[in-house]
């Protein structure tokens, strides 16, 4: 669906070149929602905004739908992108027109007719939920209710990408929410493509199926979702796991623990169908350990669940290792931790 | 009563000069707002990371527009007789005003157009050049439309300020309220020519701020 070569944004100034994007190489297959994470800086919208040409890239290839976009002139760009959707972390509506004038605003530009444009505008309000509020201008609706107009505007022209800077990132959690619930329903609906931007896990966690995460203008690291929660390999991917699965607090978890005096932590890690089981209970019944569980919780994620549980086994020493082992015997990760 | 207090006021004297009036700033107003707009536009779309960022017409037009500015409207007049003689074939009357009039004052708002467009959010042309409009769409549909509600209040204060500019241009022989305070009121000695003139004046620069905040105040949905 999309191939991306070798990209390159070089910002140049008096001073000094800004490399924005290195060198970046990635292939989005159609119908997936594919995240990019990282952190302010990382070049991660600047990416964004190089895949329609908002910015000029400095090298490299952009494939979408088997044409290259960097290599288009003015007027076939324009064309190609009213077939690439894009919604903003600032909504970017026309304050000046209602909710159904801003949907209709990109069929304008297209050259729909004024007919067909009403029953496409009132069918994409229905979509995104907006019914009853099509003659209040933006500065009547809540973030949220922006955010909706800004996708059914993206969505007008029926696109097969939908690129995504920031979406959530000025809208409270539950809106956040909402929103992204929006969007895997569009996806699954209408399988559109979705590239998607941000500095937040819980969004790839929430959505994604799969994900790069950027740092310095490189993908330092990308793969299904499921997996790079499970198996983070970069410092900056665990950093960002480490939002979610409460090893946050594991610092002043243990400190308590250290207090108490005895035991061993463990880090159990689930993924995908072995959530479900029931080992710390077998475990319990079958060895002669006291088991404490200090802290767990399990992620939905868009293509499985992720797990983690932080137990204390109390016991003698042999009797834990063959804990362990049964634990481990039962495909669950097992880590001993030690006690920072 | 009228002729009581303004005894020495000629009402179809009056009514001709209030018309000339009229007929100065809504002609000139108009001429304002065409090429006031073109070089406004002018101005924006061609500076720093803008659609058609051109150094060299950016300059031209900013120094073109800063002389003109520059002069004051008095000697503006002066030096436009031959031009003016030229186009309208004649240097007396309210026609004869309009030239300096509209040169005078579309500088000015040129500058208020500048502004009022870069007002608008640069995130809002960038969301229609993502959605593959062309720079004529962006141009009207979204730099100018957007930023209506500026572009009106300029066009206010531009419309006062050209009123100002009428009654000058009276002095010198265009027609209009100041010509009729100048030589009849100042030159006569009859002061209630010239109160007259003042109290009408600003009545006609109300008149005309009502408006233009009434119709800003419309368009602006923000």
């Amino acid at each position: 669906m999309i191939t991306i070569k070798n990209l390159s944004k070089i910002y140049r100034t008096k001073k000094q070149n800004i490399t924005a994007v290195d060198e970046l190489n990635l292939k989005i297959e159609s119908g997936e929602i594919f995240g990019v994470i990282g952190y302010s800086g990382a070049g991660k919208s600047t990416f964004v905004r190089l895949l329609n040409r908002l910015e000029e890239p400095t090298a490299g290839e952009i494939i979408i739908n088997g044409k290259d976009i960097v290599k288009q002139r003015k007027n076939e760009l324009r064309l190609a992108r009213q077939e690439i959707g894009m919604i903003f972390q600032h909504f970017n509506l026309l304050w000046s027109r209602t909710v159904h004038q801003n949907i209709a605003f990109p069929l304008e530009i297209a050259g729909v007719p004024k007919k067909e444009r009403k029953a496409k505008v009132d069918r994409l309000i229905e979509l995104v939920g907006l019914q009853g509020r099509e003659n209040a201008y933006p500065s009547q609706l809540s973030g949220g209710q922006k955010q909706r107009v800004g996708i059914a505007r993206a969505l007008a022209n029926d696109p097969k990408v939908l690129l995504c800077d920031e979406a959530t990132s000025a809208l409270d959690p539950e809106t956040t929410d909402s929103i992204l619930d929006l969007l895997v329903d569009i996806n699954k609906r209408l399988g559109l493509t979705i590239v998607l931007i941000t500095h937040e896990m819980n969004v790839i966690r929430k959505i994604c199926h799969r994900v790069a995460v950027m740092d310095t203008g490189k993908v330092v690291e990308q793969g299904d979702a499921t997996h790079v929660f499970q198996n983070p390999q970069q410092d900056i991917t665990k950093r960002f796991v480490r939002q979610l699965d409460g090893s946050e607090q594991y610092a002043s978890l243990s400190a308590a623990v250290v207090k108490e005096g005895t035991g061993t932590i463990v880090k159990l890690s689930f993924s995908g169908e072995n959530v479900n089981q029931t080992v710390v209970s077998q475990t319990a019944k079958q060895f002669d350990v006291d088991i404490n569980i200090l802290q767990g919780n399990v992620l939905q994620t868009q293509t499985g669940a992720v797990g983690n549980l932080f137990l204390q086994l109390v016991g003698n020493e042999s009797e834990v290792e063959k804990a362990l082992d049964f634990i481990r015997g039962a495909n669950v990760k097992a880590e001993v931790q030690e006690l920072v | 009563m009228f002729e009581k207090w303004f005894p020495n006021v000629d009402i179809a004297d009056l009514n001709t000069a209030i018309y000339e009036t009229f007929y100065m700033t809504i002609l000139s107003l108009i001429g304002t707002f065409i090429i006031g707009i073109i070089l406004g536009l002018l101005l924006y779309l061609t500076s720093r990371g803008k659609l058609w960022e051109n150094k060299i017409v950016y300059g031209i037009v900013a120094a073109v527009v800063n002389i003109f500015r520059a002069i004051p409207f008095i000697i503006l007049i002066l030096l436009l007789f031959p031009f003016t003689d030229f186009i309208v074939g004649t240097i007396r009357g309210p026609e004869a005003a309009l030239p300096a009039l509209i040169i005078g004052s579309a500088p000015f708002y040129a500058r208020l157009v500048e502004i009022a467009l870069k007002e608008v959010d640069n995130g809002v042309v960038e969301a229609a050049k993502a959605m593959g409009a062309k720079n004529s769409t962006i141009m009207f549909k979204v730099l100018l439309k957007e930023s209506m509600p500026a572009l009106v209040s300029g066009l206010t204060v531009t419309a006062i300020a050209l009123i100002g500019s009428t009654a000058v241009a009276g002095v010198i022989g265009a027609g209009g309220l100041g010509d009729f305070a100048y030589f009849y009121g100042f030159q006569r000695r009859q002061f209630d020519v010239v109160f007259i003139c003042t109290l009408l004046i600003v009545i006609v620069v109300f008149v005309f701020q009502f408006i233009g905040d009434l119709i800003s105040n419309k368009l602006d949905k923000r």
